[in-house]
């Protein structure tokens, strides 16, 4: 069984936001509209964390895409009161949304702040609406909701790969977010095969994990090297 | 109100079973103005709030203040308000009980009834905050046949059961006590009060094996409900303290929020008491004693509070961990400062020497002045609790400040107005001071006069 994971390399980033738009457009994420988004009630299951580093002029940003990070001891999965939010056998933090009540306990446990309410009834600007994936289901109001790893793909290929009676091969598997980088800078792919390449890509010196420090154990591997370039 | 307590008017040297009957169940037949004045205005809040929360239902959770990351506001905030307020009855009058201490008789009812109204108005709240609020008997573990079961290791689920277990003992041990004066009541009531009465006290005759049977059950309901109010408030305090967020994540939340909701929970126990005796004319029940030992209990759970808060933020402050400290700073240097200064002010610094100073406590209304401020001074301490940690997780792009909305602001009010309303009620229909503990009381001081010996009370 594979155990998904995906790195994502910080030194090619370039903060352009395609995977944003792509996971808004694979994932049917409502648009919330401007006033929503100043009050801070935008769902976007990727964002790209801006920061800067150094003083004035030597300032350069810093470009971090964040999304779920499908942790192995997921702090927001034991604190929901009816189990909508679950850990899958391959390594998804998944969510059942018609179980859902909506108390945003897990969205406050979240540490990287990645999981996502539904304030109002979901909406699309005209003709969004008319382009949804049928392949995602669309949440209503009143339910959290987060990056999947566009597991619609994942099952997708796992049906392609049984119909030609062969295992999956690395890279096959592509969420919207990595297909849709231009400066290749996020891989996905079975982390518990040593030959895959989020594997050996995990292996490298500069390979982190966001917030280690609280042994959440995530499924994401940022790559970053120390110097400045 | 000006007045000292002990000069509004001295109980006589001898009291009659009569008078007491007469002063007591006085507001069950009397009805003033007044009352329906508060009884209006208490109704027309309530109706408000409720239209806001049907305004809720139908639009979503957006019309309230909450936003990303500030997942949790208000409604949290007046939950483990409410809870809190909650201790103030049975905790305190259960351990009066047990300790025996005579002068607890006439203040338990009135204690008893804000536990469970406050814990009527404060487990709304879970219900009220949920996205889906119409699907909340999903937290309740009951069989079905799609083998469906709550998450028994989720925080909330504990409050669930916790809640539950100090909501049916609560009532329990408001109603134990309660069943005599229903007879003493039923036996002076006619027509539809009588059958209501007759009812509610369940065959009471006053022969010498229910006293005793009730004697005995209202002892170990006294000994029982102390640890269940002592693990609902913690139970409160682990939804926050069993998460790894900045200043939530915190060892003596337990105790720092039992601490919490005994002392706001006293506070409004010597409000409600300020505001019957001088309503109802109590003066020769609720006497100096009362209040002045309850200003002194309110006195030693101020400075446990200090106590407790003082080594929360020591200790975040020492350590100086970056994600504490964004916190931290906000709340006391930063945006949540005047909250927070304000929480300081009212919950310690103009209390203390209110509560420290025997003159000044004896006056009713610098009492009533200093329980004010605790109750608006821990409504602080929760609201503090909970945005502000929310409002600063740990990747800083995320920080947001926050703002709320008529919606919450409304139901908030609702909240007061629906407890405020429950007690009304309660006044009128129950003796808020206990008849026959107040007799029993006298009886062993020697105090009441032999004729006052009526059969439902012969002991």
């Amino acid at each position: 069984m594979p155990q998904w994971g995906m790195v994502i390399d910080l030194d090619r980033c370039t903060g352009c936001e395609a995977c944003v738009v792509a996971c808004r457009t694979e994932n049917n994420v409502p648009v919330v509209g401007e006033e929503q988004t100043r009050m801070g009630r935008q769902i976007n299951w990727i964002r790209v964390e801006r920061y800067w580093e150094g003083e004035f002029p030597n300032v350069r940003a810093r470009f971090m895409p964040v999304l779920c990070q499908h942790c192995d001891a997921a702090p927001c999965e034991p604190v929901c009161p009816v189990y909508a939010t679950s850990h899958s056998p391959e390594g998804l933090s998944v969510m059942t949304y018609n179980r859902c009540v909506g108390t945003r306990y897990c969205g406050n446990n979240c540490p990287y702040t990645v999981r996502f309410f539904n304030f109002f009834e979901p909406k699309w600007d005209a003709p969004l609406g008319e382009a949804l994936n049928p392949e995602v289901s669309v949440r209503p109001n009143g339910v959290m909701e987060k990056c999947t790893f566009c597991v619609q793909r994942i099952q997708a290929a796992k049906v392609g790969a049984a119909g030609e009676e062969r295992d999956l091969r690395d890279g096959e598997v592509q969420p919207a977010c990595v297909q849709s980088c231009p400066a290749e800078a996020m891989y996905f792919g079975d982390a518990s095969d040593p030959e895959s390449r989020v594997s050996r890509l995990s292996s490298s010196g500069r390979a982190f994990h966001l917030l280690g420090e609280l042994g959440t154990r995530p499924r994401v591997v940022y790559l970053k090297s120390g110097d400045e370039r | 109100m000006t007045k000292s307590v002990e000069s509004t008017a001295p109980a006589p040297e001898k009291m009659t079973g009569e008078r007491i009957d007469r002063d007591l169940l006085r507001p069950l037949t009397e009805t003033s103005r007044r009352y329906w004045a508060a009884f209006a205005v208490c109704a027309l809040v309530l109706g408000w709030a409720l239209f806001a929360w049907g305004w809720q239902l139908h639009h979503g959770i957006g019309v309230s203040g909450k936003r990303r990351p500030e997942f949790w506001s208000l409604y949290i905030t007046n939950f483990v308000f409410w809870i809190g307020i909650s201790h103030a009855g049975t905790l305190i009058s259960a351990i009066l009980r047990v300790v025996g201490a005579e002068w607890r008789r006439p203040v338990t009812r009135c204690a008893e009834a804000i536990t469970v109204f406050a814990l009527l108005v404060g487990s709304m709240f879970p219900i009220i905050h949920m996205g889906r609020a119409w699907l909340f008997y999903w937290l309740i573990p009951y069989p079905n046949e799609r083998i469906m079961w709550p998450n028994y290791r989720s925080p909330l689920m504990w409050d669930f059961f916790a809640i539950l277990a100090y909501l049916t003992g609560s009532l329990i041990y408001l109603y134990l006590p309660l069943i005599p004066d229903l007879a003493l009541v039923r036996d002076k009531a006619r027509g539809f009060r009588r059958r209501l009465y007759s009812f509610l006290s369940l065959g009471w005759r006053g022969s010498e094996t229910q006293w005793h049977r009730l004697e005995k059950i209202v002892s170990v309901m006294a000994i029982v409900i102390i640890p269940v109010a002592v693990s609902v408030h913690t139970i409160v305090s682990w939804d926050f303290a069993m998460t790894i967020n900045p200043m939530w994540s915190s060892t003596i939340f337990g105790p720092y929020f039992v601490v919490g909701a005994i002392f706001s929970g006293i506070a409004a126990l010597i409000l409600a008491m300020v505001v019957l005796r001088g309503v109802l004319g109590l003066q020769a029940y609720l006497q100096e004693k009362q209040f002045n030992n309850l200003a002194l209990l309110l006195l030693l759970m101020s400075l446990l509070w200090f106590y407790f808060t003082f080594a929360e933020y020591l200790t975040v402050w020492y350590a100086n961990e970056p994600a504490e400290m964004a916190v931290w700073a906000s709340k006391v240097t930063g945006p949540y400062a005047p909250g927070f200064w304000a929480m300081v002010f009212c919950c310690f610094i103009i209390p203390f020497p209110i509560l420290a100073i025997k003159k000044l406590r004896r006056r009713t209304s610098l009492l009533a002045l200093a329980s004010a401020l605790i109750c608006v001074g821990m409504w602080l301490e929760r609201f503090l609790i909970v945005v502000p940690t929310l409002g600063h997780p740990r990747l800083t792009f995320n920080w947001r400040g926050y703002s709320t909305s008529w919606v919450e602001v409304s139901i908030t009010a609702g909240t007061f107005a629906y407890f405020t309303l429950l007690y009304l009620v309660f006044v009128k229909l129950f003796p808020i001071v206990a008849v026959w503990e107040v007799k029993e009381g006298l009886r062993h001081e020697g105090k009441l006069e032999a004729s006052a010996q009526a059969p439902l009370m012969n002991r």
